[in-house]
């Protein structure tokens, strides 16, 4: 997979998270992404956001284009210092919250977007990559 | 700086002054349209009087001490009115900076003779005046930031309008991201006009709500099931195709509210339940009317 452009935004307060998302949705149109996808990547997007800042304070989040053969996507990182997950099978389960919460944030982030990877270590962080093809 | 060049300058007051008001008047940033000269020449004068009586005290050097606080307020309240007018930051910072050119430029009349005292008076000069124009410059952002603040409240104020559409039925069009503060005045407003207008039914209308997620959903439904404790029916209308596959994905339950695709069929909904018809009028009954 090749990375075609990268940059690195701080969210640290709420409204943060709408400028991440309009940075978000900038770029899914530049792939020419459709609008279903479109919004499906930046509801993705605005679920781990808001994750991170309930949960760990805020973090980074790494925006980039990647492209793999014909395929061109969006690959978003969300990298927070936080408490991390303790057992991720659990997070992963709809309907589960330790905040009040839904409890879909995770789950129904992976059925928004092709490719989900959740990485986490109690005390140091989590780290969350998404990647949404542009007609995927 | 020493008390002799402290008396010069105390003494030639005036003449700063006037080399100041020069420099400003002759500036090509002058905003007249924002700030007559006489008002501009009596800031001047105050912000001169308190800066070279303060040339005299022992910590002259430490901006932070309290012997500065007076200058620093006069600063600072002129730094916040101009960041309220509508000044620019290269307007503000002129207004500090060509009074260091000002001082500079009397010391260096007055003290030719005296390269080693010029030099040393003009650093301090140029160090107190550049700690002055940090302070400007945070007190004109903060200023700008409360101007910032209070749109963002009237945003708040003017986002949500309740409207109501009939006799019984209320519309709330929803512009933008729903965060919590937002959903709490929605929810606040939609209440309170739900029991001054005794309306049965309320229509929050999210077209124009950008994405919803979780968080979002959760917060209309909190408000669905609150207007619901008072009695009155909630219809969420305006739902995009997109939003539709989004919040299905998700996985969020919404089955248990009633949805519209666009306000007219939320609208068109509201009239059947109050059990009222729209008609089209023909033209016999038209001219019976007339």
């Amino acid at each position: 997979m090749l990375s075609l452009s990268k940059e690195t935004i701080k969210v640290l307060k709420e409204q943060d998270v709408v400028l991440l998302r309009n940075r978000v949705k900038e770029v899914a149109v530049k792939i020419k992404m459709g609008l279903v996808n479109q919004t499906r990547l930046i509801t993705a997007a605005s679920e781990l956001l808001r994750n991170m800042l309930r949960y760990a304070n805020g973090g980074n989040c790494i925006v980039e284009i990647v492209s793999s053969g014909r395929n061109n996507g969006v690959r978003l990182t969300f990298i927070d210092k936080g408490p991390g997950i303790p057992d991720i099978a659990l997070a992963m389960k709809d309907g589960y919250s330790t905040g009040k919460s839904l409890g879909l944030g995770l789950p129904g982030t992976k059925r928004l977007v092709n490719e989900f990877d959740i990485k986490s270590k109690v005390g140091e962080g989590t780290t969350v990559t998404i990647i949404k093809w542009a007609n995927g | 700086m020493s008390s002799n060049n402290y008396k010069l300058l105390q003494k030639k007051k005036k003449e700063v002054l006037e080399l100041w008001m020069k420099n400003q008047l002759a500036d090509e940033g002058l905003r007249e349209d924002l700030i007559s000269n006489d008002e501009l020449r009596s800031q001047s004068e105050e912000l001169i009087e308190a800066l070279i009586g303060n040339l005299s005290s022992n910590s002259v050097e430490d901006i932070n001490s309290d012997e500065w606080s007076p200058v620093i307020e006069i600063l600072g309240g002129i730094a916040i009115t101009r960041a309220r007018q509508g000044f620019s930051p290269r307007e503000t910072g002129n207004f500090v900076f060509s009074l260091k050119e000002a001082l500079i430029e009397v010391l260096q009349k007055e003290l030719k003779n005296d390269i080693q005292a010029l030099f040393s008076e003009t650093l301090k000069i140029g160090r107190i005046m550049d700690n002055l124009s940090v302070v400007t410059f945070e007190t004109f952002i903060k200023g700008r930031e409360e101007v910032i603040l209070r749109q963002t409240d009237e945003i708040t104020d003017i986002s949500t309008p309740v409207i109501r559409v009939w006799d019984g039925i209320l519309a709330l069009p929803i512009i933008g991201t729903l965060d919590s503060a937002r959903t709490q005045v929605v929810m606040e407003n939609l209440l309170q006009e739900i029991v001054e207008t005794g309306s049965s039914i309320a229509i929050l209308d999210i077209s124009g709500v950008p994405a919803v997620d979780s968080l979002v959903a959760q917060h209309l439904i909190k408000t669905v099931s609150a207007t619901r404790l008072m009695g009155a029916e909630c219809i969420i209308s305006g739902i995009r195709p997109e939003i539709a596959q989004t919040v299905v994905h998700l996985g969020i339950d919404l089955s248990n509210i009633i949805t519209k695709s666009s306000l007219a069929s939320a609208l068109a909904y509201a009239f059947k339940v109050m059990r009222l018809e729209v008609r089209k009028v023909n033209a016999v009954q038209k001219s019976n009317l007339l």
